[in-house]
């Protein structure tokens, strides 16, 4: 069924397609209506879940946490302060080897003060051991939503989906609506091999001391390894059902380009019409957006890049005193390759300044236009 | 509670706790009167980091173990879960010290006492942080030593009242309990289990190595803080009616402060001073009492 929704709402229908059982969250902007709309889901039955209404967001992912522990799928969704308040709970959730679906609608952290967009919120949690999926449509949100749940309680590893602040949460957008039915195919209930039963005396997170604490670890890198596979098979089971599929990275006119364009979220959807103009001007030009982060798609992303001659990356967050977090993590991967491209880096976007096809257009006139890059990040935008 | 419970053991040697400490006694006489249908929410603390190091555990019911914050979320998130799968007979405990509960846990469990969820909560209170080496806390008695206090700067601050506050989120049952008064201890714990909503129990828990005095002497020091009138055993339903446990004959509270070293430092008057505190006290409770159990 198609219906006009919001990336938000899309959300709270993947949540109740995902048939939750625990939902647990603190609000925020720009994701409040999210908890809203699951607010009345659960009130009024069409999502038989327990909705425990916190008063912090660090107390939301403490409680989805102990519910998936006690064997419940789970959901909470947040942004920003929000995120950065969890942060502790985000490596308990991960290490506890949980499977919590959160979804993130971004926005900048303070100071100064902002609600808007950005990714640096979601960026700055990438050690926390979750993998992290974003999105670009308010229907790549539902769908995202359906397959981290699979993801996750395959892998024992919690799953963030990722969502531009009110550049996806807030505007509208036909969606299908996937079946019930079909959907419950895709994703039967959850079946923990371990939770917390009472009269089965085991604990969960005892001390670890210094012999073992470096093992646990590595099974969870071994679990975040095995992620990409299970990413990659879930998105192209999900794609025979269901007809849509995002792989681990958008591609668009990569095959024989020599200049990329590489960025995430809904920034992507601006720099399609830009490419698309360069390629009516005969500039071999296209597009790659990353739909994965973590785990980073480095072995993907070193084979489409090894014939290509420069990408321009385009980050909306900034490390400070390290540039772009997205470039950081591409050159890193890029690092030992045979055949690789010169990194233009540019970050944009910050706090919701609009990136517009004028925005693109600049970055890419610079990289078309200079044979080398300036070895340090180009910040557009900036009053001066 | 009869023979036949005593010999259900859920908490056995292996912990790490000190010579004479007096949680481990308390958590197995709480675990013993909930049984094995229970689930145990653990918060960082002496508890959380004595309770053994994988692959092996001491306690022998179910638990979790959750940062420090967040005992009274994460055992929301246990009874949410276990209500969802349909078992609203499991208790679910969630245990912390007095830091995690007057200081850096009040938040969590302040908003889980406002929701009235469903499970109990017990604060063992051996007043500062003992776990990282006897620091205060804000349950830490005024005039008290503890390494973030030293002699020069004694604890200025009279101790934070947890039971009033948990009593004026008006919960369905706030109880006070005491290692050296396990009859009534045991009969409070009976009636937490048997309570829909939420429960609060508070229990004095003295600590040889923190409070300095000699390990034998915790459940002397646990019976004469009852007697002093410094920890009154007492009940509060639904944050209104006061139930006194028990009526002490009212020691002078020199005779519990001079047996710990952390009251070494006090000055000229200053025993004096602590008397009157816990006279005024007292009358500022009692006025509260509506029934008198003894």
């Amino acid at each position: 069924m198609k219906k006009l929704l919001t990336g938000n709402s899309a959300v709270s229908y993947g949540v109740m397609l995902s048939r939750v059982e625990v939902i647990s969250a603190y609000p925020i902007t720009p994701q409040t209506t999210i908890v809203e709309e699951l607010s009345e889901i659960c009130s009024d039955g069409r999502l038989k879940a327990k909705f425990i209404r916190v008063e912090s967001e660090h107390s939301a992912m403490a409680c989805v946490a102990a519910a998936s522990a006690a064997g419940a799928r789970v959901f909470t969704a947040t942004s920003s302060h929000g995120l950065a308040y969890m942060h502790e709970m985000l490596h308990w959730a991960s290490g506890t080897r949980l499977p919590v679906v959160m979804v993130n609608a971004n926005r900048a952290i303070g100071s100064p003060w902002s609600i808007w967009c950005d990714q640096g919120d979601s960026l700055s949690q990438r050690d926390t051991g979750w993998v992290q999926l974003y999105c670009q449509s308010a229907q790549e949100a539902l769908d995202t939503v359906i397959q981290a749940y699979r993801i996750a309680e395959e892998v024992l590893l919690p799953v963030m989906v990722l969502e531009d602040g009110f550049f996806l949460s807030h505007t509208s957008e036909p969606v299908e609506v996937p079946d019930q039915k079909a959907v419950d195919r895709f994703l039967p209930p959850y079946r923990p091999r371990y939770k917390l039963t009472p009269g089965d005396p085991h604990t969960f997170n005892i001390m670890a001391d210094p012999s073992l604490f470096i093992s646990f670890k590595h099974e969870a890198q071994k679990a975040m390894d095995e992620a990409k596979k299970v990413i990659a098979r879930v998105d192209r089971e999900f794609k025979s059902r269901f007809g849509r599929g995002y792989g681990l990275m958008e591609k668009v006119r990569c095959v024989d380009a020599d200049i990329l364009f590489l960025t995430m979220g809904t920034a992507a959807s601006t720099a399609r019409e830009v490419i698309d103009q360069y390629r009516k001007q005969g500039k071999k030009v296209g597009l790659c957006r990353l739909r994965m982060f973590r785990p980073f798609p480095a072995e993907e992303v070193t084979k489409l890049l090894s014939g290509v001659k420069k990408v321009a990356v385009l980050d909306r967050d900034n490390s400070l005193g390290a540039g772009g977090i997205v470039a950081q993590e591409l050159k890193a991967a890029l690092f030992g390759a045979a055949r690789k491209p010169k990194v233009f880096e540019f970050i944009a976007g910050l706090g919701g300044k609009d990136i517009t096809p004028e925005t693109i257009r600049e970055i890419m006139e610079i990289t078309l236009n200079n044979a080398n890059p300036k070895g340090e990040p180009v910040w557009i935008g900036v009053q001066q | 509670m009869n023979a036949k419970e005593l010999l259900n053991e859920y908490l056995h040697s292996g912990h790490g706790c000190c010579p004479g400490c007096a949680m481990p006694i308390i958590l197995r006489n709480v675990f013993q009167t909930l049984g094995e249908n229970t689930i145990v929410v653990i918060t960082a603390g002496c508890f959380g980091t004595i309770s053994g190091a994988f692959p092996t555990s001491p306690i022998k019911l179910a638990s979790y173990n959750t940062p420090f914050a967040s005992a009274g979320a994460a055992a929301s998130g246990v009874r949410a879960a276990l209500d969802i799968q349909g078992n609203t007979t499991t208790s679910v405990l969630a245990v912390a010290g007095d830091g995690g509960t007057f200081d850096i846990g009040i938040q969590a469990l302040s908003a889980a006492a406002e929701r009235n969820d469903d499970f109990i909560y017990l604060c063992y209170d051996n007043e500062a942080y003992m776990n990282t080496g006897i620091q205060r806390s804000s349950a830490t008695p005024w005039g008290a030593w503890t390494t973030t206090t030293p002699p020069s700067n004694l604890k200025n601050q009279p101790k934070k009242d947890i039971v009033q506050i948990m009593a004026a989120h008006r919960v369905p049952y706030v109880a006070t309990v005491s290692l050296a008064y396990p009859e009534d201890f045991i009969r409070k714990i009976k009636k937490a289990k048997d309570i829909r909503g939420f429960k609060f129990i508070y229990a004095f828990s003295p600590c040889p190595v923190g409070w300095r005095f000699s390990s034998e002497l915790t459940i002397r020091l646990a019976r004469l803080a009852v007697q002093t009138k410094l920890f009154p055993l007492y009940e509060v339903e639904n944050g209104e009616r006061y139930i006194l446990s028990e009526e002490p004959e009212g020691v002078p509270v020199n005779d519990y402060l001079k047996l710990q070293g952390r009251f070494n430092f006090l000055r000229e008057g200053d025993v004096e001073r602590i008397q009157k505190n816990v006279d005024e006290e007292w009358q500022r409770l009692m006025n509260r009492m509506m029934v008198r159990m003894t």
